[in-house]
């Protein structure tokens, strides 16, 4: 356990959680401990540990989220189809109440492992690390892990990917971004989606999309796209053979990527437990001690 | 609704604390959260006697602080409370800032009823 490792502790909440002592007496026999540590650490520690795999491994891993239908799917149909040849992906699908999605990446010829937990509103490091273990990551360039569509809830969970992605489609309004700005804020790439259908829609605006974007203080990049013409294909082909190369290139330096929403201080705040990640027998009954390396 | 998984974080983390420190009972958990972090106070605390009922932290109080969004510029050094949509400098209005507060979801301290059989190893 890291008790006091304070992921998100920074300079300007740090007043309001100090106290005296670790450990301090109350009058009537109750002892108060200031503890300090972030609401999901489970799941960062299990974060942690499955982008350790993906980084053992070379592979380069993916988040897309979205509210529900705006074109996660097609995009990787899209994707399997033009970069097939030339990288070995594979899918997590979060689609929890059906098999539809998998289905359609299957019928790609690419494995996809299928999440099935129910109605749950958002995917968890638990799920994916479970799916991982179902997936030859040694054969592998490029997993995506396609999260459940809504715009709230995967947003504060991190699975131990590299980039989020976010799709905004342009049929949903170009305000989304202020209307959810965790979700938002937390984008390394937004896509805007079904750009084909700008043509017949007067008022989504991509530069006001994008202006909300900067709005939250977010500089990733926006890219108009339609998967069902092919239009602006090529500029989300060129990012992720980028981001495949920049992968590479910090896997052989032994580093790692967090994705973009990560505030103040968990990137001034480094730490190790010092317990070495080690892959043997007991393997996975160590999520919380999975190593942490912050690099921002 | 994922402020319910939250909670069942919330507890088994304060089942472990409590079991360190040698206490019986957790009585008090505070939390701090942001506008930015996702989670929504009224949320959690609907969902809190729910994923702690029959845990060390059935019945303890859960105090929720939220904060405000506080921003620093990456421009000019001026800190401004925002929004949390519009996380503008209001001095020099440039969008390069910081969140300095505001994304935070910590569990903040516990208050724990100590077991009196045992020593206390960990009091300071
Ligand atoms: N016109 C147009 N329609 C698209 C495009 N991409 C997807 N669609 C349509 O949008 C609908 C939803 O697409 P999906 O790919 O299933 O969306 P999704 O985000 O995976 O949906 P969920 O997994 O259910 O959240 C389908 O009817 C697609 O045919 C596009 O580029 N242009
Ligand atoms: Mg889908
Ligand atoms: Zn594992
Ligand atoms: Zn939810
Ligand atoms: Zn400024």
């Amino acid at each position: 356990m890291c008790d006091t490792c304070g992921c998100n502790v920074t300079p300007g909440n740090e007043h309001l959680v100090r106290a005296d002592g670790k450990l301090s007496r109350t009058d009537d026999g109750k002892a108060a401990i200031t503890v300090l540590q972030s609401l999901v650490s489970e799941n960062d520690h299990q974060a942690a540990h499955n982008r350790d795999h993906f980084d053992r491994h070379g592979v380069l891993s993916v988040n897309l989220m979205s509210s529900p239908g705006s074109g996660k799917t097609a995009l990787l149909e899209a994707t399997i189809d033009a970069l097939g040849h030339e990288l070995k992906i594979g899918v997590v699908e979060g689609d929890l109440e059906t098999e539809n999605d998998a289905e359609r990446i299957r019928a790609r010829g690419v494995t996809a492992i299928q999440i099935s937990t129910g109605s749950a509103c958002h995917l968890d490091a638990h799920m994916v690390h479970s799916a991982l273990h179902h997936m030859n990551l040694d054969e592998l360039d490029l997993v995506f892990i396609e999260n459940v569509g809504n715009l709230v809830c995967p947003a504060s969970f991190d699975l131990g990917h590299h980039h989020n992605v976010t799709l905004l489609s342009v049929t949903e309004g170009d305000d989304k971004p202020a209307k959810y700005p965790v979700m938002f804020r937390a984008a390394d790439l937004m896509l805007l989606s079904k750009a084909d259908l700008l043509a017949v829609l007067d008022d989504f605006d991509t530069g006001k999309a994008e202006r909300h974007l900067r709005e939250l203080a977010n500089n990733a990049p926006a890219l108009e796209l339609s998967a069902k013409t092919g239009a602006g294909m090529d500029a989300w082909f060129g990012w992720l053979r980028h981001q495949i190369g920049e992968q590479r290139e910090r896997v052989a330096r032994r580093e790692t990527r967090v994705p973009a929403v990560q505030s103040e201080g968990k990137t001034l705040h480094t730490h190790d437990h010092g317990h070495i990640h080690s892959h043997a027998a007991t393997e996975h009954a160590h999520a919380a001690r999975a190593r942490h390396r912050h690099t921002g | 609704m994922h402020e319910l998984s939250i909670c069942r974080g919330i507890i088994n983390q304060a089942e472990a604390l409590a079991v360190e420190h040698n206490a019986r009972r957790v009585t008090g958990i505070k939390v701090l959260i942001g506008p930015l972090s996702g989670v929504e106070p009224a949320l959690l605390a609907q969902a809190f006697p729910l994923a702690s009922a029959a845990s060390v932290a059935d019945g303890a109080e859960l105090q929720i602080e939220y904060s405000a969004v506080v921003v620093r510029c990456t421009a000019c050094d001026t800190e401004s409370e925002v929004a949390p949509n519009r996380l503008l400098c209001k001095k020099c209005g440039a969008w390069q800032t910081q969140v300095i507060r505001g994304d935070e979801m910590l569990l903040a301290s516990l208050e724990l009823e100590k077991n009196e059989t045992e020593p206390d190893r960990l009091a300071v």
